[in-house]
């Protein structure tokens, strides 16, 4: 810089510039460095939401549809001598009787005109199997209906509900479409006469699974659902706790404790379609439980969550201060008491997190739950451990399988049911940690 | 290999004047009257090893009857170490071996089959750190009695935890709020309180370890003075890097160095007239 010759001694040659100015030419390229470091945090946020937008929205989008069912509104004669000719009221009889006809008859009724066989059927054919169900259900739970007529808004068939929901083209060539020309002049008339409605879809929520979309629900992968994690939770949380607090705080280090470290974050990482094979060969094939139920679903979901609950608790454990530690067992507190009494409160907002993310994880698992069976498909809500159950990930995986469009946006609706209950257990998850920590 | 620490050790000092010390940096055993009538705690021949490290080499050294005994030394000298050797504190250190013996009223604590928790009711600890327990302030001082079941009911608990307040010295200042969380008060309040705490289960002899080292003159010397009232019933051990917080609180004083124990003797004694010549050179600042 300074190229006049000064009789300096060499060491101490370029001292022309104060420290102070040498810090003011760097400090441009600091704050770029910084401002360029901010941006591509910005830029990383923004993509990240942005997908969970697309991701938000495709869903939502599709599955608002799905809270709503087309309904036709039917006046339906309870034929007393057609379904309890002995009248004697019998259950075994009443519920073996031939409902269908009845909801046919109605059906028939509302179109006088539709007189050939053929077109009866495909008349009939724009009403749901459900209807048949229901009106059993209701003439079971009330045999004062018997002889009556009922005003009833059955549910109409998914493609009906496809037309209303404008995933049908109308104006297509007759013989690509589902429904046929009389059929939608049918509806048409129909509509006109105020009986064919969207309604808000409560069989969607109440509903066990079912082949026809349009009476498909999801409460029985709701019910199993609940079964399969409370379950989990109880095999996996005190059992995971346990071996986090005696190996953290009473096992010696050496080699073998070392090992079962290693082994434990192996498990970790283990793909989970393994734990489901272990599951059908240890509880199945050699313990004899029974396929496709919540009680070897969350056996399973135990093996896989296990290793995330013991390495979340052994880190809540670790940070825990030493000093509390010391200062139990410096007034005489033997290990046992220094560690239920003052380490695990302190590390037990920890522990619920990561038990909570191990539940949110097991929520989400279908491959090992294939496994051992619980793939079935399966109409009745579950009553308990032992009967067959699905849970959610599996009916949207089933769902998603199925070819009739109207399932579709059952799909949609289920992982919309799904992520909300993710999005419950992570509230969850927050109010306790809250409430644990506000006890300092 | 000792040399290393010492400035100067090969250039031979002139004494300075007026110096008391005659016993030459080289000697490496304790000068100093190690032992007192009945002491409350004796140790001998304690060696203390990190795994291959040997911290501490064959310490003899009494704790007396209602005396303070401060050690003192640079830091790294094993002060910490041989303090926590008298409540077996090392034993949740792993890699730790203690050995030789350390009598109390004849038995050798030490020894593998003593029982720690009983031990540790009797040689209660203060932590150079402020470490009350991250619950009410009643709680805190509670917890000794309860766990060793000292109080017959929750009155006497009640009275248990109060008087140990006072005798802390604390009770004053928190007697309206036991029901706040201990770790809510100023350092010197917690530090006391960690006092109240060790003192409820009534210990022999209290250490202390560094108990000042975070807290501001004011604290101090209350935590000073507090010393000078318990001694009345306890016996302290006091760690301090302060060699005038040493000269002020206690009656003997035993100066370490890189782990041997070199002078023990009365405070004043030590402070004025070290026998020993590195005695003398951490008192007059010369390292440290
Ligand atoms: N947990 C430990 N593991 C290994 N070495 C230790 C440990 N604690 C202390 N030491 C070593 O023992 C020596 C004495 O330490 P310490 O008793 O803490 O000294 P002081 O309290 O006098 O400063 C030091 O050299 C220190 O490095
Ligand atoms: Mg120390």
């Amino acid at each position: 810089m300074n190229t006049a010759p000064t009789p300096t001694p060499s060491n101490a040659a370029p001292r022309q510039r104060k420290p102070i100015e040498i810090i003011h030419a760097g400090l441009k390229k600091r704050h770029a460095a910084e401002m360029r470091f901010r941006l591509y945090g910005l830029i990383a946020i923004s993509m990240g939401i942005l997908f969970i937008g697309i991701l938000f929205t495709t869903i939502l989008g599709n599955a608002t549809t799905a809270f709503q069912q087309t309904r036709i509104k039917l006046d339906i004669v309870v034929d007393a001598q057609m379904l309890d000719p002995d009248g004697k009221r019998d259950p075994e009889v009443l519920s073996s009787a031939n409902y269908g006809a009845i909801v046919k008859a109605s059906m028939n009724r509302l179109f006088p005109d539709v007189t050939s066989r053929r077109d009866q059927r495909e008349l009939n054919e724009l009403v749901s199997q459900g209807a048949t169900y229901t009106l059993r259900e209701m003439v079971m739970a009330d045999t004062d209906l018997l002889g009556r007529t009922v005003t009833l808004w059955v549910p109409a068939d998914d493609d009906v509900d496809m037309l209303m929901k404008g995933h049908m083209d109308r104006d297509a060539a007759e013989e690509n479409r589902r429904l046929k020309d009389n059929q939608l002049a049918w509806l048409d008339r129909l509509e006109k006469d105020g009986r064919l409605e969207k309604h808000f879809n409560v069989d969607f929520f109440t509903n066990g699974d079912s082949r026809e979309p349009e009476i498909a629900g999801i409460w029985g992968g709701v019910v199993g659902t609940f079964y399969t994690l409370a379950l989990t939770l109880l095999f996996s949380f005190p059992l995971g706790v346990a071996a986090a607090v005696y190996l953290e705080e009473f096992a010696p280090h050496n080699r073998w404790t070392d090992l079962i470290e290693v082994n434990i974050n192996n498990l970790a990482a283990v793909p989970s379609i393994v734990f489901g094979l272990l599951g059908l060969a240890v509880f199945i094939n050699f313990f004899g439980l029974p396929r496709s139920v919540p009680l070897v679903g969350s056996l399973v979901l135990t093996l896989l969550v296990l290793p995330t609950i013991i390495i979340a608790s052994r880190a809540a454990l670790k940070s825990v201060p030493p000093s509390i530690r010391e200062a139990a067992l410096g007034v005489g507190a033997s290990p046992l008491q220094t560690v239920t009494l003052h380490v695990l409160p302190l590390a037990l907002p920890g522990m619920l997190t990561g038990a909570i993310i191990g539940m949110a994880h097991a929520l989400g698992e279908t491959a090992p739950l294939l496994m051992i069976g619980m793939v079935a498909f399966i109409v009745d809500i579950p009553k308990g451990i032992f009967d067959p159950a699905a849970v959610l990930p599996v009916q949207i995986f089933l769902w998603a399988d199925s070819p009739e469009r109207a399932f579709v946006e059952k799909t949609s609706a289920a992982i919309v049911v799904l992520l909300a209950f993710l999005m419950v257990m992570n509230a969850l998850a927050v109010i306790l940690r809250k409430r644990f920590e506000r006890r300092w | 290999m000792n040399k290393t620490s010492f400035v100067d050790s090969s250039v031979k000092m002139a004494p300075v004047a007026g110096s008391t010390a005659t016993v030459s940096r080289d000697k490496r055993e304790t000068v100093g009257d190690i032992r007192v009538d009945h002491p409350r705690v004796r140790c001998n021949n304690v060696n203390v090893y990190y795994g291959d490290k040997h911290a501490i080499h064959n310490i003899n050294l009494d704790v007396g009857n209602n005396e303070i005994i401060a050690l003192i030394g640079p830091s790294g000298c094993g002060k910490t170490t041989f303090l926590r050797c008298l409540n077996r504190m090392n034993d949740t250190i792993k890699g730790c071996r203690v050995e030789g013996e350390i009598l109390m009223e004849g038995q050798n604590i030490n020894a593998r089959e003593v029982d720690v928790v009983p031990l540790r009711a009797r040689v209660g600890m203060v932590f150079q750190k402020p470490n009350p327990f991250p619950k009410s302030i009643f709680e805190n001082v509670a917890f000794g009695p309860r766990i060793h079941g000292l109080a017959q009911g929750k009155a006497d608990l009640e009275e248990i935890v109060v008087t140990s307040l006072q005798k802390a010295g604390l009770w004053t200042e928190v007697k309206d709020r036991l029901e706040e969380p201990g770790t809510g008060l100023s350092g010197g309040q917690q530090q006391r309180l960690c006092i109240a705490r060790t003192i409820a289960v009534q210990p022999e002899v209290i250490l202390m370890d560094e108990p000042c080292s975070a807290l501001d003159p004011i604290a101090t010397a209350k935590i000073e003075e507090l010393m000078a009232e318990l001694r009345e019933q306890y016996s302290i051990c006091i760690v301090t890097h302060s060699m005038q917080q040493a000269a002020r609180v206690s009656q003997r004083t035993a100066f370490f160095h890189l782990g041997d124990l070199i002078e023990v003797g009365e405070t004043e004694q030590i402070f004025v007239a070290p026998t020993h010549q590195l005695t003398e050179d951490y008192i007059t600042g010369r390292f440290g």
